[in-house]
């Protein structure tokens, strides 16, 4: 074991690690969200994610970029990463809105037992995914050079890029206004409410149906983000690019306490750090196999993850 | 308003009360009468599950602005019947219709939105909101904000927000625990939880305010200001409906009642008139009908 590299490294291996569980962060919004309200573990949110990376390099590629282009200038970046984001928000929210309402919304009506939902969702992830790998015939691919990472400032030996910054701040910020939208509005509340007592809430005048959309849709908005900040982090993208992170996501979400949003950020920014810190203690090869041990450490302590379950908890 | 469907003597003895009830009733009703008078009819109403049937042929309706008590021995299908009202369960045959449009097959928060509220024999809160975003879950059924407009923060959704606040601070003042708004609905008393309940219920804006053994676990001075609660909600011209085992606590308040047994209405009427009837007395005191 590597002690002295880590200790070495830790400002660096830190840093990188947050801009990573940042992005796993935000993608494990998804997850929690439809947990907190259908007790479900949507298995497709990976490929609302991947489908997500792939439409903002489409819109980029609409005009002309591929990865041999050059840097364009400041104001085309902030453009360009606007209507990215956009593009991807919208596809990530359409298809998870989509699967909703294709392979969930069907076997909820005829009061399916939770086994045909995980077999859905698992059937769904995989439709996606396959037939996007049959459409790029599952080659890479590569990412324009939008950002290219540079030192904002420096401490000691940990480089903080420019790229880092907007990752995290991106994350933090649509946390934060993910989280005042569940607290503070009415659908936040009708949310809430559908999350601690269903038949309660429908009998409040709350459409039930419409609660579950909208927590789908908020849900695929975020993991659109989290697409796009991985793309530029990354570089490449595959059709199987969601499966991997797909899980990290969803073990940040059960190490946060799924159903919180709160503890969604904690696990994503925790996991991210942790397998930087494991990297650099055993070796790259060891980084998901310790960082799992890890999880299961923490969930044998706490086995309802570390902030707890359930939406209407996030408020604590 | 009479009951045209006459198969006992018992029954017949009913229509007879009714008759009295009801001036120039003792034909079948006209349309304007049903219309002008009527909220809540549930007629022919039969329910099973399976092999069991727990409303057998119900019929009964709700005038408008009074407090109706349903009643009978635990089991009688007291909680079925109001769980058909309010959209739970579907009725086997038979409709159930609210202010002349039939409820059956509708959504719950269909239900809910045309009027009809209710509250739950165990307290269903939101536990981990406070007493205060409990019923403003109620008060936000009315509103009419979009995604788009509650994401955004237009100013249509401030002034919903700010009047969905204010109803529902007054109503918590009207059940008389404004002084616990801000607190988590979990950790009230027992009977703040019920009243509560109540808040959140009313928020809704009903015609019709269900209430499910609303007096349940408490004692009699509690039972007495639950009373007084109930006779306020009336006065504010919302008609409510009581679920009781509990005899004498509805008798206290209910201006009509309709009492069931093994799923079959035994009688209606009066609280007078069902408290002499030998056949309720037979039902609570558990003496056999044929001897009675």
């Amino acid at each position: 074991m590597n002690f002295s590299g880590l200790i070495q490294d830790f400002g660096p291996l830190t840093i990188t690690g947050l801009a990573q569980g940042a992005i796993i962060a935000l993608f494990a919004l998804g997850y929690t969200l439809v947990y907190g309200v259908l007790r479900l573990i949507n298995f497709a949110h990976s490929e609302v994610f991947l489908l997500g990376s792939y439409a903002c390099l489409i819109v980029w590629g609409f005009f002309g970029l591929d990865q041999n282009s050059a840097t364009p200038n400041v104001f085309s970046v902030i453009g360009l990463l606007l209507l990215g984001l956009m593009a991807a928000i919208v596809i990530s929210g359409l298809t998870a809105l989509g699967v909703e309402l294709v392979a969930y919304r069907p076997l909820r009506r005829r009061n399916a037992p939770p086994l045909a939902f995980l077999i859905t969702a698992i059937g769904a992830s995989l439709f996606i995914s396959e037939t996007v790998g049959v459409i790029t015939k599952r080659n890479i691919k590569a990412v324009p050079p939008l950002i290219r990472p540079a030192d904002v400032f420096v401490i000691g030996n940990m480089h903080v890029t420019n790229l880092q910054i907007l990752i995290i701040v991106l994350a933090l910020v649509m946390m934060f206004v993910l989280d005042r939208f569940i607290n503070r509005s009415r659908l936040g509340r009708g949310i809430r409410a559908v999350a601690q007592n269903p038949d309660s809430a429908a009998l409040m005048g709350v459409n039930k149906s419409r609660v579950i959309a909208l927590v789908f849709l908020l849900g695929g908005l975020m993991a659109g983000i989290a697409a796009v900040m991985y793309d530029l982090k990354i570089g490449v993208t595959r059709f199987d690019a969601g499966f991997l992170l797909g899980i990290e996501a969803f073990t940040a979400a059960v190490l946060g306490g799924i159903g919180n949003l709160r503890g969604a950020l904690l696990g994503g920014l925790l996991l991210g750090v942790l397998q930087n810190y494991a990297a650099s203690l055993f070796g790259t090869q060891w980084l998901h196999a310790a960082s799992f041990v890890l999880l299961v450490l923490i969930l044998l302590v706490r086995p309802t993850g570390l902030l707890g379950e359930s939406l209407g908890r996030a408020r604590a | 308003m009479s009951e045209p469907h006459v198969e006992t003597p018992q029954q017949a003895d009913e229509a007879n009360a009714h008759r009295s009830d009801v001036a120039g009733g003792t034909s079948a009703p006209g349309p304007a009468e049903r219309s002008s008078d009527v909220l809540l009819e549930v007629d022919h109403v039969t329910l099973r599950f399976g092999g069991v049937v727990a409303l057998n042929d119900v019929s009964f309706s709700l005038r408008k602005g009074e407090i109706f008590g349903l009643i009978g021995p635990n089991g009688a299908g007291k909680t079925t019947c109001f769980n058909a009202m309010t959209g739970v369960y579907r009725p086997t045959s038979g409709t159930i219709s609210f202010n002349g449009e039939s409820i059956v097959g509708k959504k719950k928060h269909e239900i809910t939105r045309g009027g009809i509220a209710r509250t739950f024999q165990n307290v269903r809160l939101f536990p981990e909101m406070t007493a205060l975003e409990n019923v403003m879950v109620g008060a936000d059924a009315h509103h009419k904000t979009s995604v788009v407009g509650a994401l955004f923060r237009l100013p249509r959704h401030w002034q919903e927000e700010r009047s969905g606040r204010e109803k529902a601070l007054e109503l918590l003042r009207f059940v008389g625990i404004v002084h616990r708004a801000g607190e988590v609905s979990r950790n009230l008393s027992y009977g703040e939880q019920r009243r509560l309940e109540i808040a959140r219920a009313l928020a809704t804006n009903p015609t019709l305010l269900c209430l499910d053994e609303p007096a349940a676990g408490f004692n009699p001075a509690e039972k007495e200001e639950l009373l007084a609660l109930i006779r306020k909600i009336r006065d504010t011209g919302v008609t409510v409906l009581l679920i009781e085992h509990d005899m004498r606590l509805v008798m206290g308040v209910t201006d009509r009642i309709v009492v069931l047994e093994f799923g079959k209405k035994i009688a209606e009427g009066t609280p007078a008139e069902v408290r002499d009837n030998p056949k309720v007395i037979a039902a609570y005191l558990g003496v056999p009908t044929d001897a009675a």
